[in-house]
């Protein structure tokens, strides 16, 4: 054995054992791990990676605006472009390295086949403001996802523009905002979100001039239905509510909620960040839900895209549906059509979300999904969701500290009571996870839990795979207890393209673009050289 | 079913381990009047690749391509040629098939990329940086008005008649719902507005457009002196990004803010979405901007790497007091726009804008002497508005019927002004050939 990677020797206290250890090469480069310079360090004049032809003579129209001096844009051949995407691309972990388990992204498989049929000529190439009678088709794939997004969730009405979860909520609490204001009670100016929300909940409310009341979690992870009802009354816009939430739990009391809010005279917004959990077993128009945005990028599989784009429709009730954001789309006796104006007598658009029609390219991969798991699959998504999660939890429960009592939904969710007087930080154990060849789970999130840790595997990672993350897991715990690997956990990752990075450097002076003064990567960091 | 790995075996011995009898147990939460039993109505069982690419094929034939076509439309989105390295780059599962990058010693290549395109993005637009990237042109500028409400702690936006009448329309609905105001100008079908004179002390900035919707290009330097003469800001948004190839920058006439549709490069058209959004400002300004940020660093063995930055302006440190709810970009446009500029370069990129702008000059003067055809513009890069003697969109209709498609009609965009029936934006770009050019003009003639 030349250079052994043995846990053993590597984790008795001995942090030597690792990519410090392997001989100094001469490129910086090891192995497969390929140090990539930024493109500003590459490029060369004279050099292009296309070939156009030369333009024809014709008069200038660009006034006295023609552009002066050099953009500073580097000039690469085509085979360089690939190598520089390509080491980049292996720097980074991917569903397709292996189990994700970000818990609340639902980081499940993209299909290929949807890459492939989003890229139909006649669905990819097609012009916005072509003529109607020109993108019959495409009116007709985006009438009918919003069909089954509709029967799906036991919706009457959704709005497809909205570009992504977070713009969703935007849509669906404007709606609320129009209903009030149609209602004459646009004095309602108090949003209830529980603590355990996501971030976009609070921002969305604040952005739309609501005041945002914190309701806290009960000792079961669920929202407390008791101070919910004490915060409700006559100043209750709505309430933003995640479910299953996001201690991975099902708001079994919904019901109770959802009259309850009614009752004072409240919407019920729903974040349906964890649709995925229900989907096809449970409708959230039978719980009460007067809007709920869908992440197609989670539920519906299309890919993350190293953050975005994603897809937002949101789903509205008989009361909001008359708000819905321009433009709709209608089938009349010329085919489908796209209306500036509503499809109801009463309509009242809240507005316009976005240019043009919605994430196309997200909606064609999204029926993609729809139509190949059919009325089966789909129900089998939420239901081997659920048993993967639950299965993960019921395997670490003896050895991670489970934050609530099972059975959970599509995540579980553990505290790090597991970790305490270890001197290891739930971070730690996470960045350990990376030498394990493991992408971390959510970290700290939600809020409620101490140091919390949030794994989310997904409908389509195999019985094999979990039983290795959770035998990789149970062992990372046990190492962490045993008090002799402390100074590994404290290191990690080794063995990543980058070790630890300096957030505080990075925010402190932030450096956010290339300039021609930065120095090459071998004569040391920018950083340092700034300071 | 194919992209399901677990056998009924696999599910018997998980429920075992579990504990439970059956996957109903594990659902035992949910109030048994909202479970639904059985398959889902109305929905076809689940079908192989081969019947779902039958439907879509479908689909797509029953649409008309401007690939195949002579197509001139434009109007916010422009059909360019995607060297095949582009697709072929995003599509590595590497990119695809990650995330937002949270854990930044495994995803370098995410934040590398970004690092590159925030830096390509501030070059373009002649602006000190840029973020990673907004949902797209249109809600870009809505933040953009939104970030100059903070700075100036004012409430007014003035919008000019030459901005798409779709960024107007999503701009007044945050209006609408987040409390401020803004003012927008009539069509400025001449290119001849003046702005200066609706600045006033309530004003927190100007949203104009350039090249404008009707394709005029204005030196914008007077604007954005009279904006900071009374405290305002100047929000310069580009639709076309391929004019800044050739056109002056934003950032050199004065901007404060600049957001542009970066579709032009390496997206595709995709019938309107998912595009993505160029944002850049000042320095000054960084703290109020919205969106990701990548900002480079150094690891625990000193190497340079790459982080995200500046997140507490973001939604999920500060919450209700975060600078914006967006959280998703659109990193992999992103990704898409910057390959697609790499390849392209300082001599690629300055060649695409010259021929875009030849062929539109080319083609504007063929058309302008067609018997009644009006030139509107004295200025434009790749896109002018035509007067025709008659309504635009009936016309547009009838050629869609002959496979040719000229250009928007103007009141597709603004449907309730008669004056603007009769004009037609079209648009020029280096994938015009005489086998679209000449019988655009042969229809267009045939029917004036």
């Amino acid at each position: 054995m030349v250079q052994s990677l043995d846990r053993s020797q590597g984790r008795a206290g001995a942090p030597a054992v690792n990519g410090d250890a392997a001989p100094a090469t001469f490129t910086g480069n090891r192995g497969l791990q390929l140090e990539e310079k930024l493109i500003f360090e590459m490029g060369q004049h004279g050099r292009c990676g296309v070939d156009l032809p030369e333009p024809v003579a014709a008069k200038d129209r660009l006034g006295a605006l023609r552009r002066e001096g050099e953009i500073g844009l580097p000039g690469l051949a085509e085979p360089q472009v690939v190598q520089h995407y390509t080491r980049l691309s292996q720097k980074n972990f991917a569903i397709d390295s292996g189990l994700y388990p970000l818990g609340s992204c639902t980081m499940k498989h993209n299909p290929r086949l949807n890459e492939k049929i989003a890229r139909l000529s006649g669905l990819g190439d097609i012009h916005p403001l072509q003529p109607v009678s020109t993108v019959q088709g495409a009116l007709a794939v985006i009438d009918t996802l919003a069909h089954w997004l509709k029967t799906l969730t036991g919706m009457p009405a959704v709005a497809m523009s909205p570009a992504a979860g977070a713009h969703g909520e935007m849509c669906g609490m404007m709606a609320i905002a129009a209903a009030l204001e149609a209602r004459g009670e646009g004095h309602r100016k108090t949003v209830l979100v529980p603590e355990s929300a996501h971030g976009t909940n609070p921002a969305t409310a604040a952005a739309l001039g609501f005041v945002v009341k914190g309701i806290p979690a009960d000792s079961r992870g669920r929202v407390d239905v008791a101070a919910l009802k004490a915060a409700l009354g006559p100043d209750v816009a709505a309430i933003m509510l995640t479910n299953p939430n996001t201690c991975g739990l099902f708001e079994n009391d919904i019901r109770e909620v959802a009259d309850a809010v009614h009752a004072a005279g409240g919407y019920f917004y729903c974040d349906g960040a964890n649709y995925n959990a229900i989907v096809g077993k449970v409708r959230p128009g039978d719980l009460g839900v007067d809007c709920m945005h869908i992440n197609l990028h989670k539920t519906f599989s299309t890919p993350h895209g190293g953050g975005g784009p994603g897809a937002g429709p949101v789903v509205l009730s008989e009361r909001l549906a008359r708000f819905a954001p321009r433009p709709w789309i209608v089938r009349g006796e010329n085919g489908w059509d796209l209306l500036e104006k509503g499809i109801v007598d009463d309509a009242a658009p809240l507005g316009r979300m976005k240019a043009f029609h919605g994430q196309m390219g997200m909606f064609t991969r999204a029926l993609a999904y729809i139509l190949s798991h059919g009325a089966d699959g789909l129900r089998q998504v939420a239901e081997d969701a659920v048993l993967n999660a639950n299965y993960v939890l019921a395997r670490l429960k003896n050895d991670l500290s489970p934050a609530f009592d099972g059975p959970c939904m599509h995540e579980c969710l553990f505290d790090d009571s597991f970790l305490k007087d270890t001197g290891i930080t739930t971070l730690d154990f996470a960045k350990a996870m990376i030498d394990e060849g493991y992408h971390p789970m959510t970290m700290y999130f939600p809020l409620v839990v101490h140091g919390a840790l949030l794994i989310e595997p997904t409908e389509t990672q195999g019985k094999e795979e979990i039983d290795k993350f959770c035998d990789t897991l149970i062992d990372l715990a046990r190492r962490a207890k045993s008090g002799t690997a402390t100074a590994d956990f404290k290191a990690a990752p080794m063995l990543a393209p980058r070790r630890r990075l300096d957030e505080t450097l990075a925010a402190r002076k932030p450096v956010l673009r290339w300039r021609p003064t930065n120095r090459e990567p071998g004569d040391g960091p920018l950083r340092q050289a700034a300071e | 079913m194919r992209y399901l790995p677990l056998t009924d075996a696999d599910r018997r011995e998980m429920l075992a381990t579990i504990g439970v009898r059956s996957i109903d147990e594990l659902f035992r939460d949910v109030p048994e009047a909202a479970r639904r039993e059985g398959p889902i109505p109305d929905l076809s069982m689940h079908l192989g690749e081969l019947e779902v690419e039958r439907i879509f094929s479908a689909y797509a034939g029953a649409n008309l391509s401007p690939a195949y076509t002579p197509s001139f439309l434009g109007a916010g989105a422009y059909r360019h040629h995607v060297p095949a390295a582009v697709d072929h780059l995003i599509q590595r599962g590497e990119f695809l098939t990650s995330y937002t990058p949270y854990q930044p010693e495994i995803t370098q290549g995410t934040l590398q990329y970004l690092f590159e395109f925030q830096t390509q993005v501030a070059l373009l637009t002649g602006m000190d940086v840029a973020n990673a990237s907004m949902y797209d042109g249109s809600t870009g500028a809505s933040e953009a008005v939104l970030m100059a409400n903070r700075i100036t702690r004012r409430s007014k936006a003035v919008l000019s008649g030459g901005l798409h009448p779709h960024y107007r329309a999503v701009i007044e609905t945050t209006a609408r719902w987040q409390g401020f105001f803004a003012i927008a100008g009539a069509p400025d079908v001449a290119g001849t507005e003046d702005l200066i004179a609706s600045i006033d002390k309530d004003t927190s900035c100007v949203v104009v457009q350039n090249p404008s919707l009707f394709g005029h290009v204005r030196d914008l330097t007077p604007l954005a002196e009279a904006c900071h003469a009374r405290g305002a800001l100047l929000i310069v948004v580009v639709t076309e990004i391929v004019s800044l190839g050739l056109v002056t920058p934003p950032g050199a006439m004065g901007a404060d803010i600049v957001v542009c549709e970066g579709q032009s490069l390496g997206v595709g058209l995709g019938f309107g979405g998912p595009y993505v959004g160029l944002f850049a400002t000042r320095d000054k300004f960084v703290r109020q901007m919205p969106g990701r940020l990548v900002g480079e660093t150094v690891d625990a063995d000193g190497k340079r790497g790459f982080v995200l930055t500046l997140s507490t302006r973001e939604q999920h440190i500060r919450r209700e007091k975060a600078t914006s709810n967006i959280c998703t970009n659109a990193g992999l446009c992103a990704l898409a726009f910057t390959i697609h500029l790499t390849l392209l370069g300082e001599a690629g990129f300055r060649r695409l804008a010259e021929l875009n702008h030849a062929n539109a000059s080319a083609f504007a003067e063929r058309l302008a002497a067609l018997p009644g055809v009006e030139l509107v513009n004295d200025t434009f890069f790749n896109e002018f508005t035509l007067r025709l003697p008659k309504p635009a969109a009936p016309i547009i209709e009838l050629l869609a019927s002959q496979r040719i498609m000229p250009g928007v009609p103007v009141s597709r965009l603004i449907p309730d002004d008669p004056s603007v029936d009769n004009l037609l934006l079209v648009a020029v770009t280096e994938t015009a050939t005489e086998h679209g050019m000449g019988p655009a003009f042969e229809a267009l003639k045939g029917v004036l």
